[in-house]
């Protein structure tokens, strides 16, 4: 079976709220260079799927992804959990879309990579969480699609997906080839072995340029965006937090009942 | 070209209901089309959608689609981009919104792939801009860290809304309103991705999404046997239990509990969290609550930046006295 798994290389979204800071003049938000970035969660539980499939049907996996200055240690990470080979995307052109343009570029790739059965991308990117791109590469493709799989398995060439769905889950099948996105439900990805990391060491990720997907310039980056950011600004918070004491933890709760009794909240 | 016009919804009908957030963007879609001097429709798909369009018209709406077909009583999600896709070139809208529901995140992106228009997912504020009349589009990012302003550079203009982000107008059964129905000529052979069944996962007593009070816990609480004691607290209190994302990964509790950006999304009257961090993804849930009770061992934790009251400490020597007296209290 061929797998192809799309990942994003994003800000470390568990990063604490105060440390994000917003150039206002470019839009832009960044972490201080100690936090290092990882690969979107949801991409990692992606990757998960694809490789619990692979370990009860065998296959193939190729991890993709799309971007500039890409941080070795952290992408190769699809490597070491057991992906089988690496395409980056990796351009400066690729810098500054929207899930427009970086839909059509991972279109284009997975064009040139030719074979899949089944194409997982997480549910949404975990720093602009639109849930977009997925869909994208499904719709560019002419293929069917099922989002926020809780549970995949496949029989024959039907996949079998559980979807996460309000109260419960849904049951739904899809022919292969298919796109599937995956949610943290599904679980979190494998840790990485010692023998992983020797593994993905001597596979090479192979870098491709637009000009190798054959892109169009005007659909990439900046350039293929259909939408415009005006503003990127951070929430204010009023809130000032009354911390009830006590002698000890237990008069404290008895003091916060008493508070919130007076309040009129109980 | 075709000159756009007016905004549609498209509407949801869950358990034989008028969605919530339906009426929500009922709200929001007629006071966009009132800022353009335009009309404000919707679409119902299903079966017996009749009842269901007189109530989206006595909520704001001026005309109702209603395409009527057995094949369109549970989301499917060819069946509906193909209706969905029909009614939007047909009408020709300026706006299209859409519910962020499990249909919404299925549906608006494909839609907008489709049709080549832009759609900016989960937005919490809604405006037009009175210069260039184009719509701003307000959503979390970043987890909720940050906000941003969008705008379409295409048409129609496309929006999933967050539920409980928009307030749904007075009941007016006076409001007149046209009711028409669409011909869905659905094709059976388009459907691929096909859904087999619904399964839910029953939690006994009241919807998170519909309680007053709602006691939280975190990855705090350790395990699944801590949260007995929030459903004693939540017992007395006549509320609901809620989770955050580790402890339904974790599997403590299921994931209909779930609350923040990938969970649901609640807005009680007080939310009481219970040995949870405060993360800005579990916040994008909970930031509707009137009142937020804190219980965390940790000072520095983000939630009591959010919090109204809190206390520092173990929630294991907290909570079994914050019950007692509770209990007390509620029998004077």
């Amino acid at each position: 079976m061929e797998l192809i798994v799309c990942l994003k290389q994003i800000l470390d979204p568990e990063a604490p709220p105060d440390s994000y800071t917003i150039d206002q003049e470019a839009n832009r938000i960044f972490l201080p260079p100690e936090i290092a970035p990882v690969i979107s969660t949801f991409d990692e539980t992606a990757l998960e799927a694809a490789l619990r499939l692979k370990d009860t049907h065998g296959g193939r996996i190729t991890a993709l992804s799309m971007g500039n200055k890409f941080v070795s240690d952290v992408i190769k990470k699809a490597l070491a959990v057991g992906a089988d080979e690496l395409i980056l995307l990796e351009d400066v052109s690729f810098e500054g879309g929207d899930a427009w343009s970086t839909a059509y570029a991972l279109a284009e790739a997975i064009k040139k990579i030719g074979r899949y059965d089944i194409i997982f991308c997480g549910r949404q990117a975990a720093d602009w969480d639109s849930g977009l791109v997925g869909a994208g590469i499904a719709e560019l493709l002419g293929l069917p699609s099922v989002t926020l799989a809780k549970k995949v398995d496949i029989t024959d060439k039907t996949v079998t997906v559980e979807r996460v769905a309000g109260d419960g889950f849904e049951i739904v099948k899809v022919p292969i080839p298919c796109l599937i996105t995956v949610s943290n439900e599904l679980g979190e990805l494998r840790l990485v072995r010692l023998k992983g990391v020797r593994r993905a060491e001597k596979i090479q990720p192979t870098v491709w340029k637009p000009e190798d997907i054959g892109a169009d310039p005007s659909r990439i980056g900046s350039r293929g965006r259909l939408t415009t950011l005006h503003k990127l600004f951070k929430p204010v918070k009023e809130t000032q937090c009354e911390i009830i004491e006590g002698e000890d933890v237990a008069e404290a709760a008895v003091n916060l009942t008493l508070r919130l009794r007076e309040a009129k909240l109980l | 070209m075709t000159e756009h016009k007016g905004v549609l919804i498209i509407g949801e009908i869950i358990e034989e209901n008028l969605a919530a957030v339906t009426l929500e963007l009922l709200g929001c879609g007629r006071t966009l089309a009132d800022k353009l001097g335009e009309r404000l429709s919707g679409l119902l798909m299903g079966s017996d959608t009749r009842p269901h369009a007189s109530k989206a018209i006595a909520y704001g709406a001026d005309k109702i689609y209603i395409m009527e077909d057995p094949l369109l009583e549970d989301y499917q999600s060819d069946l509906y981009l193909a209706a969905v896709e029909k009614m939007v070139r047909r009408v020709m809208p300026k706006i299209v919104l859409m519910g962020q529901t499990p249909m919404g995140r299925d549906l608006a992106p494909r839609l907008g792939f489709r049709m080549h228009a832009a759609v900016l997912m989960d937005c919490v504020e809604l405006d037009i801009d009175t210069q260039t009349g184009r719509l701003l589009q307000v959503r979390p990012v970043y987890g909720g860290n940050a906000r941003a302003v969008f705008t379409s550079e295409t048409r129609p203009q496309m929006a999933t809304v967050r539920s409980k982000a928009m307030s749904p107008l007075e009941r007016n059964s006076s409001r007149k309103g046209d009711i028409i129905e669409i011909k869905p000529e659905i094709d059976p052979s388009a459907m691929r991705t096909k859904l087999l069944e619904k399964v839910k996962e029953e939690v006994a007593g009241i919807k998170i999404e519909d309680a007053a009070i709602l006691v939280t816990g975190g990855r705090g609480i350790g395990g699944p046997e801590g949260f007995e004691q929030l459903e004693d607290l939540a017992g007395l209190l006549k509320g609901a239990v809620g989770a955050t994302r580790p402890v339904v990964d974790s599997g403590w509790c299921p994931t209909s509990r779930q609350i923040g950006l990938t969970g649901k999304v609640v807005a009680p009257d007080l939310y009481i969290a219970v040995a949870l961090s405060g993360s800005s993804q579990h916040m994008a849930g909970c930031s509707g609550a009137k009142h937020i009770v804190a219980i965390n061992s940790d000072p520095q934790a983000n939630i009591f930046r959010e919090a109204s009251f809190g206390i520092v400490g173990d929630w294991k020597k907290a909570l079994p006295s914050f019950i007692e007296k509770v209990r007390e209290l509620l029998k004077e």
